[in-house]
């Protein structure tokens, strides 16, 4: 009996020691989780999450005080996978879900205010003071920042529509249960 | 209306699942008729039973899970995995033992686990398992050879109408060979027993080993058909004969040839239409080959050194389970990458 | 000549079905009513149009310029008007619209000047240019750019040139027909991409089921004295893919992750060296192609056709029957079904099928895989096909990779024999799509990660230095304190005039159109609000004032001018100087 608990509870020490001279050999530096979220989530920067950024949300999701179901860019997919990643339990999005989309300008309507240019994250839209503001399309994230700060509701999103370039083959139906 | 289109629109006429199993069906039928000539129309019965039974808890199923019974009812899977029960449960056994063995076979080992293709260990090997481990006696009660018994008295038999014990005196020669081995402690060996005993023939036992080479045609049949490859076969074969001839070669008086062994029990049956089913098998060549050869392996050990007459079903069932294993470390090289590896 | 075919393994044999488009010489197809160009038609760059609405064009013009190295660029195929340059129905699966040039012909198909060239008295930089400029893609249905292609590999000796005149698609004739009745024009082609290449020997591959073609090729080779071996290859699909042609004529397997070129060969279609020779020798550039027209119709035959032809007016050249319910573009393995027949007929349209149930019966219903493994045996890659498949339905799409999805080249031979009638392929080209559309995802949220990160940086660099300034000038004032005390009283007059002279003018030019509605009083306010930062940033920026406002306004910039070096010290505190200095931006 004696011998049996001696032997159990060196095992603990001996394994103990070993777990804790390991977590401070091969300590990894940084926060990788962060990493990993970030990069599931869209990098719109729109903020929808109520942080001010892709990273700061990540950084609380890894640090567990906010939930994965915040980010509408990222949609179900994006829960989906932080869920994968947490091994937390898949939530409904909390915000409805949108198709991707671009800002539009309406040139006629701006007046050159540049409040846009300094609320769009991604430094997407090109103008100066005074002078009609463009999109570059290519760069807009669709995160709407720059619509509240217009004066003048110029600006517009526009849903991304399916062209040549960004067609997809569709994921084949199952037909057994039609057939039948 | 399907107005499903995709590419190709050109389909092979002829290829579908119930064609690939109607053959696997004709290849066993030299066995069966061979299986016929020696025991009689009984084994008819018990396959009829098996049918039955497999297609009324294929339909259950398929019911509950909410499948198009016209589709998977008429792919003769079931029927496939009915026919092998029924091939290898003893020809007299009580009919309820082939139905419940057909209906474990059926729902548990295949629709629990998804049905058609989704099943990861061989379903007629799940229910030949559950049936030894649970009724052993009956599981090795075979008729004693000479028994001439009409289709009646066999009927009533296998329907419980008629006393088992003295009709049921027999043995596989698998059995007869073990069990005389043990009672004998050495005073036996082997060739002897081969030259004396009534149960053996030419080469394995009396009468079965038709059977068996009724099977090898079958399954050469299937070969030439290309429903099967040829690789899990011969690697069963050959892992048998290696073991069963390493030993003979060391101890020809303490172990049976490797003829014998190939041609006894379910070998044949084993090596041309259970370790090459291809749900529950590997998929590469050589994974094919590794399956099939280390099933040989496993099912000698077993049969002569396990407490199981036979050791086919226990062999399949327990690489089955390192199938997947074997097809990660066997993916074949690609067009272009052969020589980068 | 040569001894040794290599093959490749997999392959099916279905029905050829060739027999009823070979009766007939290539025949020209009509003047169309109206010509659909696409701009786009290969892969790479698109063109980008090089001509505007209501102009003339002649047979031939450059309406397309290449964008980029790998592109081509498209040209007029008759004289005519260009009605439009507009979204026009694509010749693809989804169709969906792409970007066209609309002519309509005059009727005169009218030929730009065309010079003839000698390649062999051209830079080889000039002739791949010259290719690029007429349009040159891989008309076997890849439409890539063959310029492009026609650069050896450094490292690796160019040996082999492979021309493929296997075409193994069933139905299709279009490279049989051209082989017959246009091989000398394809062999004195060959030249071109041979010396371009450097290529030690050419291989031209043909199915053995084309005795004609590989007669008319081994008559113009030895009319013309040139060195080429035609290989008759034996009829097995996909004995036409480049990839399995290679392999079968010279033994070396091309993997995905490589070029051809980089294992000393290089492929190219029959029809491809004919129009290359087009361009070069008479200076025409690939404005039509042979079309296969075949299938469930009265009159299959290869057509000569205009690139832009509708593909509606194409295909009633054929007459098709009552009962086709479907028309397929490419071959019936690897073309597809198209949504619109207003779609034109564009470089990779080899042929054109109509589809009728019994041509095409309907897939029988999809059946769990078995794992039987005949999709393996078949597959010219020696891929398993039945792990992509439960990895792509999975969306599991790494795993696909690793199973090499992108070595898969579509050829529809696993789908073809599954006895389960799985449409494999199908799911194959979804998982693709789905990773590569994930890929541009990925790079878009990279990029904007990248672009939000330098951002953040570039606002905090400023707010940086702003403050540093701001701690320069405070220490400047400090140092400075003993001569401001004078202008101190004199700012608290010099900063207020300026506001209200703005709001007044910007008041006055907007009352007079100020509309009730609250959205105008916004949009009034905001106006304001900018003008009047503008003006409080920029006061200068008033070319209509009045003369006195000018004048005073001058004045008021006299006085800050005076100011600027010694800003509202008088209360001494340097938080104090600070904010008042910040009062005129506010």
């Amino acid at each position: 009996m004696i011998t049996a608990l001696a032997i159990m509870a060196l095992g603990a020490v001996v394994l103990g020691a070993a777990l804790g001279y390991a977590s401070i050999r091969f300590k990894v530096e940084g926060d990788p989780l962060v990493e990993k979220i970030e990069a599931i989530l869209p990098q719109t920067q729109c903020g929808q999450c109520g942080y001010p950024g892709c990273k700061p949300y990540a950084a609380a999701i890894s640090a567990g005080e906010a939930d994965i179901n915040l980010c509408p860019p990222g949609g179900m997919d994006g829960v989906r996978k932080l869920a994968d990643l947490l091994g937390r339990e898949v939530k409904a999005l909390e915000a409805e879900e949108k198709p991707k989309q671009v800002a539009i300008i309406d040139e006629a309507t701006c007046i050159g205010c540049t409040l846009c240019i300094q609320a769009c994250p991604v430094d997407a839209i090109v103008g100066a003071a005074k002078q009609m503001h463009t999109i570059i399309e290519p760069l807009c994230t669709g995160c709407e920042l720059c619509i509240k700060p217009c004066p003048v509701e110029c600006i517009h999103m526009l849903p991304i529509t399916e062209n040549l370039d960004n067609w997809k083959w569709k994921y084949p139906v199952i037909e057994i249960k039609r057939a039948a | 209306m399907m107005n499903w289109t995709t590419p190709p629109y050109l389909l092979d006429g002829q290829a579908s699942v119930r064609r690939v199993m109607l053959q696997v069906l004709v290849g066993l039928l030299p066995g069966i008729g061979a299986y016929v000539w020696l025991v009689g129309p009984s084994i008819l019965l018990q396959l009829a039973l098996a049918t039955i039974s497999a297609l009324a808890g294929e339909a259950l199923m398929l019911r509950l899970r909410g499948k198009p019974l016209s589709l998977f009812l008429g792919d003769g899977s079931a029927i496939v995995t009915a026919w092998l029960i029924a091939l290898t449960f003893p020809p007299l056994a009580p009919w309820w033992l082939v139905v419940v063995g057909t209906l474990f076979a059926i729902v548990v080992a295949k629709h629990l686990y998804g049905g058609l293709g989704q099943n990861p260990f061989n379903p007629a090997m799940v229910a030949f398992a559950a049936c030894i481990v649970s009724f052993p006696a009956l599981m090795s009660q075979w008729p004693a050879l000479g028994l001439k018994l009409t289709f009646a008295e066999q009927v009533s038999i296998i329907a419980g109408l008629a006393p088992r014990i003295d009709v049921m005196s027999g043995a596989t020669p698998l059995d007869a060979i073990k069990t005389a081995l043990k009672l004998g402690e050495g005073t036996v060996d082997v060739p002897t027993l081969l030259a004396t005993q009534d149960v053996f023939g030419n080469f394995a036992g009396r009468g079965w080993e038709w059977v068996t080479t009724g099977y090898l045609l079958g399954g050469l049949w299937l070969w030439q058909r290309r429903i099967i490859t040829w690789y899990a076969p011969l690697g069963f074969i050959c892992g048998l004969s290696l073991l069963a001839g390493a030993l003979w070669l060391w101890n020809p008086q303490g172990f049976a040839s490797p003829l014998f062994h190939l041609f006894s029990g379910g070998a044949m049956l084993g090596a041309f239409f259970i370790v090459t089913d291809p749900v529950s098998g590997c998929t590469t060549s050589r994974g094919k080959l590794i399956f099939g050869f280390l099933a040989g392996l496993l099912a000698y050990t077993i049969r002569v050194f396990g407490g199981y007459p036979d050791g086919v079903a226990f062999a399949v069932l327990l690489m089955n389970l390192c199938v997947p294993l074997i097809d990660m470390y066997t993916q074949p090289p690609i067009f272009g990458m052969k020589n980068q590896r | 000549m040569l001894a040794q075919l290599f093959g490749f393994k997999g392959g099916v044999k279905p029905q050829t079905n060739k027999a009823p488009s070979v009766q007939l010489p290539i025949g020209q197809a009509p003047l169309p009513s109206c010509l659909f160009v696409p701009l786009h038609q290969n892969i790479g760059g698109a063109p980008n149009p090089l001509v505007v609405v209501g102009e003339h064009v002649l047979k031939g013009q450059l309406i397309g310029g290449a964008d980029g190295w790998v592109s081509a660029a498209v040209h007029a195929p008759t004289s005519g008007t260009v009605l439009a340059i507009e979204e026009h129905v694509a010749a693809h699966p989804s169709g969906l619209p792409t970007l066209s040039v609309v002519i309509e012909p005059d009727g005169r198909d009218q030929w730009i000047p065309r010079t003839a060239l000698d390649h062999r008295s051209l830079a080889p930089e000039r002739v791949r240019e010259i290719l690029r400029d007429a349009g040159v893609v891989g008309l076997g249905g890849a439409a890539f750019p063959s310029h492009a292609k026609l650069t050896p590999a450094r490292a690796v000796p160019m040996q082999d040139l492979v021309i493929n005149g296997a075409e193994c698609e069933p139905f299709m004739t279009c490279d049989d027909l051209l082989m017959r009745e246009r091989a000398e024009e394809i062999v004195r082609g060959i030249a071109i991409f041979r010396d371009l290449l450097g290529a030690k020997r050419v291989l031209i591959g043909i199915e053995d089921n084309k005795p004609e073609a590989i007669s008319a090729m081994n008559k113009a080779v030895l009319r013309l004295a040139e060195d080429y071996a035609v290989v008759a290859v034996p009829t097995r699909y996909p004995a036409g893919g480049a990839k399995q042609l290679i392999r079968v004529l010279t033994g070396k397997e091309v993997p995905a992750s490589k070029r051809s070129t980089e294992l000393g060969v290089q492929c190219f279609n029959v029809a491809t060296v004919y129009t290359a020779y087009r361009a070069l020798a008479h200076g025409e550039p690939v404005i039509s192609r042979i079309v296969t027209l075949t299938g469930n119709i009265e009159q299959p035959r290869n057509w000569e056709v205009r690139l832009g032809t509708p593909m509606r007016e194409l295909i009633a050249l054929g007459r098709p029957k009552a009962d086709t319910d479907r028309y397929l573009m490419g071959g019936p393995m690897m073309g597809f079904e198209i949504p619109d027949l207003a779609a034109p007929v564009v470089k990779a349209t080899n042929c054109l099928i109509a589809g009728s149930p019994a041509l095409f019966p309907a897939s029988p219903p999809e059946m769990p895989c078995i794992r039987c493994g005949a999709c393996a045996e078949v597959c010219p890659h020696e891929l398993q096909p039945f792990e992509l498949y439960w990895f792509s339905r999975a969306r599991n799409f790494g795993k696909t990779q690793e199973y090499h999805i992108f070595d898969c080249i579509e050829c529809g031979c696993c789908s073809y024999v599954c006895p389960s009638h799985i449409p494999l392929v199908q799911y194959f080209r979804f998982a693709k799509s789905e990773i590569w559309s994930r890929e541009r995802e990925k790079q878009a949220a990279d990029a904007a990660k990248a672009r939000f990160e330098l951002r953040n940086a570039r606002e905090e660099r400023e707010q940086a230095e702003k403050a540093e300034r701001l701690a320069k000038a405070a220490a400047a004032r400090g140092s400075e304190r003993k001569p401001a005390p004078a202008s101190a009283a004199v700012l608290p007059p010099t900063v207020e005039p300026v506001q209200p002279v703005a709001a007044a003018e910007s008041a006055e030019a907007v009352s007079p159109s100020d509309p009730d509605t609250v959205r105008k009083a916004t949009i009034v306010a905001a106006m304001e609000r900018a003008r009047a930062q503008r003006e409080a940033v920029k006061p200068r920026n008033t070319e209509q004032l009045t003369v006195e406002q000018k004048n005073e306004i001058a004045a008021i910039e006299a006085r800050r001018a005076a100011l600027k070096p010694e800003p509202a010290a008088a209360q001494g505190g340097r938080a104090d100087s600070a904010t008042s200095q910040e009062r005129p931006g506010e």
